[in-house]
């Protein structure tokens, strides 16, 4: 029997036991998860070994040795103070002078800190100001300013129109405001030609104003994770602001992500109807 | 008779002329035809390219690459005559190199055209360097070399190997003709520039901006670690989650259950890691005063250490050390699926109570907080994954948002560090918040008005972000 064939199906009856637990916890799921943790702690075990243990030090550390015996000094020698860390870890064994192991998790700790300050500062900080200073408006075509702040006060008055009117169309139906039915039907005539005119004029001279969501967006999500400040009046406002900005994003990326796992279940659906069942070609 | 004769006389003369002239036509023909074969023969020999003999590059100069780790040299040089932009004659500059001015040069790299500078990456720091730029022409013939005409240029043309053309499989593109006339009828070849040296240096200046940023941050934490230190009450708001965790802890203990820390996949190298292992500290406090059971599974080995040490000195200071076991925190395997198939399994056989997750997490974050969420235990999450967040704002009770784990680390604990390394950043984003408004009011004034004022503006305080 070919022995890629026994692998095929010892693959596809561990990943129809790691899938079973979408019913219930059961004796084929607690077999496939032994299995698959007890072979990747084993696999992780050799590859750290080999990758980092042997690739890393002790490649670097014996020729160094060598030459150092040799009369020539290697700068790989350095890999000795790795070396005696990694020894240091170990004495957590001996509980008497277990203590010694906290030793190399504060170089671990404090070096990687020190690290990624850097490269954290300038990709998470400094690079996000640089983009976010951008305009907050701009317009679909070159023209003065004094037709651009036109525009920008017409745009902003439709805006203001359609959130009244907006306002009056759900508020109108509250029985807070109680409103003469006339009256509403007038509302609710000025909102539809409002609506109209706006969708018109936004058409013919729309503003392009990602340069403001942007600056919203990033102005309201710092005051959002600022701390030294309680979230009160304006900052409070200005936070609430922030956390919509934060919802919308979480939304977007919610769908895009889940999207993308699919393609991890796609990948084993695939594995079972090509690979083992060979129902699909 | 006499007349008979006379008639067949005549005939027989025409005849003869007749034949002579077409024998005289036929010849000129046959040497007609003849001169048009040797014409089109002739024709067929000459080469099917028309390329003019390029200028070279001008002003060729090197220099070692400033702010660099060493291992750089610059070149820079004027475009070949030929190298314009519509229609150039030049298909690319190949950069030779040598450690000798006269000979010994080779290929280090191919810069194309319209290009005016290269970076040769492969020097070695204190060696001296001359290099030439040899430029190429296109070429749209129809012909191309086969590999077994490649082959054999070399020793037919050492003049390639004079250049340091090494490769000859460059040469593909061009036919036989144009290979053969490359050297003295076609190739511009630059003056010799050099000698150089490539170095090291101690400073970046391009990173100036950034170094003046931290500067700022970094003495601001100082600053404020300072008056923590001094007994300073620095005000820092709370944070909804936290709230939740005393109460989290309280509900497991009245069930009787125990709760489930996961300090997400990472080692202790990232920092969110060490936020959570922080607030571990604090609730394993809690967790010792009010005597309930904490399970903790981790996916490295030197997260494990730290736990243990974090659980064991909690233990220690609610005066419970008797209480603390090392079986709290225990391995798994550092797979990232073989791990969160061990933590589901956790969950529905123990069904705790409480399920933290504090750390870095990746796409085990959905399949852990599901399961969490479906077996009715209360949940409180806390990363700075974005791709993360999105799920535990879904599947969880409580979120601590990016910043706001670290915040509840420094909240949580109370150390000077913390709190004032906290406020350091709150000055940081201050100042982000003051150049974010005038960089966006200078850009806005600038495509308003147009004004190249506002633009130079604008350009200058965004060129202080660029790093």
């Amino acid at each position: 029997m070919d022995s890629n064939i026994v692998g095929v199906w010892i693959a596809a009856f561990l990943t129809l036991g790691i899938m079973s637990f979408l019913y219930k916890d059961n004796p084929w799921y607690k077999f496939s998860e032994a299995i698959f943790v007890g072979l990747s702690a084993g696999y992780w075990f050799a590859s750290l070994f080999w990758q980092s243990l042997h690739a890393k030090f002790w490649t670097n550390w014996s020729p160094a040795v060598q030459s150092l015996f040799q009369g020539q000094f290697d700068y790989n020698l350095l890999y000795t103070g790795a070396g005696i860390l990694g020894l240091m870890m170990l004495l957590r064994l001996v509980p008497p002078i277990g203590w010694i192991s906290r030793w190399p998790l504060s170089v671990v700790v404090g070096g990687t800190a020190g690290l990624y300050l850097i490269n954290y500062l300038v990709s998470n900080a400094i690079r996000q100001i640089g983009s976010t200073i951008q305009p907050a408006v701009t317009f679909p075509e070159s023209i003065g300013w004094v037709q651009s702040g036109g525009v920008i006060i017409g745009n902003v008055l439709v805006f203001a129109v359609l959130l009244v009117s907006l306002g009056f169309i759900l508020f109108g139906r509250s029985s807070t405001i109680d409103l003469p039915t006339p009256t509403k039907l007038f509302f609710f005539l000025i909102a539809l030609v409002a609506c109209g005119l706006g969708t018109f004029y936004s058409l013919s001279m729309p503003l392009n104003l990602t340069g403001l969501i942007i600056f919203m967006g990033v102005f309201c999500g710092l005051i959002y994770f600022f701390f030294s400040k309680e979230h009160t009046g304006f900052f409070g406002g200005a936070a609430t602001v922030g956390t919509w900005f934060l919802m919308v994003t979480f939304g977007a990326s919610f769908g895009y992500t889940v999207m993308s796992r699919m393609s991890l279940l796609i990948g084993r659906i695939d594995f079972l109807l090509v690979e083992w069942l060979k129902v699909v070609k | 008779m006499c007349g008979l004769f006379c008639v067949w006389k005549m005939l027989k003369l025409k005849v003869a002329i007749f034949t002579l002239l077409f024998l005289l036509l036929s010849c000129f023909s046959a040497v007609a035809q003849t001169e048009e074969e040797i014409s089109d023969t002739t024709a067929s020999e000459e080469p099917s390219y028309r390329i003019p003999k390029l200028a070279p590059v001008t002003n060729l100069e090197v220099q070692d690459s400033p702010d660099d780790a060493g291992g750089e040299i610059e070149l820079t040089w004027k475009l070949s005559a030929d190298d314009t932009e519509d229609n150039g004659l030049v298909s690319k500059y190949v950069i030779l190199r040598s450690q000798n001015r006269t000979s010994d040069f080779h290929i280090v790299g191919v810069a194309n055209h319209q290009d005016t500078s290269y970076i040769d990456k492969g020097t070695q720091d204190g060696t001296e360097y001359y290099y030439k730029v040899v430029t190429f022409p296109k070429y749209e013939g129809e012909v191309r070399l086969t590999r077994e005409e490649i082959d054999p240029l070399m020793d037919e043309f050492p003049e390639f190997t004079e250049l340091g053309i090494k490769d000859v499989s460059m040469l593909a593109e061009y036919d036989r003709n144009l290979a053969a006339a490359f050297i003295d009828e076609i190739l511009g070849i630059s003056a010799v520039a050099g000698p150089v040296k490539s170095s090291a240096q101690w400073f970046n200046s391009k990173d100036l901006d950034t170094f003046i940023i931290g500067l700022v941050i970094c003495t601001s934490v100082v600053i404020f670690i300072g008056l923590a230190r001094g007994g300073r009450k620095l005000f820092l708001r709370r944070i909804g989650g936290l709230q939740a965790i005393e109460n989290a802890i309280g509900r497991a203990t009245e069930m009787g259950k125990s709760i489930l820390f996961i300090p997400g996949i990472q080692d202790m190298d990232d920092v969110q890691t060490v936020a959570g292992i922080t607030i571990l500290g604090r609730i394993a406090k809690t967790i010792a005063e009010y005597d309930t059971k904490i399970n903790m599974p981790v996916s490295r080995s030197i997260v494990m250490t730290t736990a243990r040490e974090t659980i064991k000195e909690a233990y220690l200071s609610a005066g419970r050390p008797d209480a603390y076991s090392d079986d709290m925190v225990h391995y798994i395997t550092d797979e990232q699926f073989g791990y969160v198939a061990a933590v589901d399994g956790i969950m529905v056989r123990e069904k705790p109570a409480t399920c933290f997750y504090l750390g870095a997490f990746f796409a085990e974050s959905l399949i852990m907080a599901e399961t969490g969420n479906s077996i009715g235990a209360i949940q409180i999450a806390g990363t700075a994954m974005p791709a993360q967040l999105p799920f535990f704002v879904a599947a969880c009770d409580y979120t601590l948002i990016g910043e706001e784990l670290f915040a509840a680390s420094a909240y949580l604990s109370g150390e000077p560090k913390q709190l004032g390394s906290l406020k350091g950043q709150d000055v940081g984003k201050v100042i982000a918040m003051v150049f974010i408004i005038v960089g966006t009011a200078f850009a806005t004034l600038a495509a308003v008005t147009g004004s190249e004022t506002f633009l130079e503006i604008t350009n200058m305080i965004k060129s202080w972000f660029s790093a």
